[in-house]
């Protein structure tokens, strides 16, 4: 499956698509990048004079590449994916490092389970200096819109 | 296996995903567990991946749709653990 076929295929759109580019995906994990541009609606606010990536905004780009674009690959064959319905259902993640405005991360995610719609997987975000920024567990149930 | 032993062994299960909300005392044979018991998607897939562990036995996505309330899982482990013997 073409990569950029399953980014067309993410249920998000600007301002709220952080994913820019998969690199890598099989069966059992995936690879994808993003820059957090200068311009982001959020920086003005967090913090104040101090902008700053939101810790939830990094957990959204994990889930968003982690779960999302991988839930999309995992489930080419089975579904319709122009109905594809996604619900975080949990996350634990821990913080390392600050992402600042116009840094670029890249997010590995690694399969722990996949079953009945469930996806399970361990996440880690590292910024361009290959330092881990974020790593931990996130999972959610990944559906065709129809079933619920 | 009889459903009185399955019963004791898939209990805790139920416990441990069960919503703040409701009390381990409102579980019961009949009980429907994501209409009563309040228990999400996401934590019934944790249940059902418990129930493989603990009565060594695999579930497959036809046996979801037949599983609504305790009694429906006692029995899909009853005939799951009886022709795995």
């Amino acid at each position: 499956m073409d990569y950029t076929k399953i980014i067309d295929k993410l249920p998000y759109t600007e301002p709220f698509l952080f994913v820019d580019e998969l690199l890598s995906v099989s069966e059992e994990s995936i690879v994808g990048t993003y820059i957090f541009s200068t311009d982001l609606y959020f920086y003005k606010g967090h913090f104040k004079n101090n902008p700053i990536t939101p810790g939830v905004i990094l957990t959204e780009c994990m889930a968003q590449i982690g779960l999302v674009c991988f839930g999309i690959y995992l489930l080419r064959d089975e579904i319709s994916l122009e109905k594809i319905n996604v619900a975080l259902s949990s996350t634990e993640i821990d913080f390392h490092c600050p992402v600042f405005p116009g840094e670029k991360v890249a997010v590995i995610s690694e399969k722990i389970y996949f079953r009945f719609n469930k996806l399970k997987c361990k996440v880690k975000m590292v910024n361009s200096k290959d330092e881990i920024v974020a790593k931990g567990t996130i999972s959610g149930m990944i559906v065709n819109k129809d079933l619920i | 296996m009889n459903s009185e032993e399955i019963f004791a062994l898939l209990e805790p299960i139920i416990i441990t995903y069960l919503p703040d909300d409701v009390s381990a005392n409102e579980i019961n044979r009949e009980s429907d567990l994501t209409r009563e018991l309040n228990i999400n998607s996401a934590h019934l897939v944790d249940i059902i991946l418990d129930i493989e562990d603990v009565f060594n036995i695999e579930f497959k996505n036809e046996d979801m749709e037949k599983l609504r309330n305790v009694d429906d899982a006692i029995l899909l482990i009853q005939q799951k653990t009886s022709a795995s013997q």
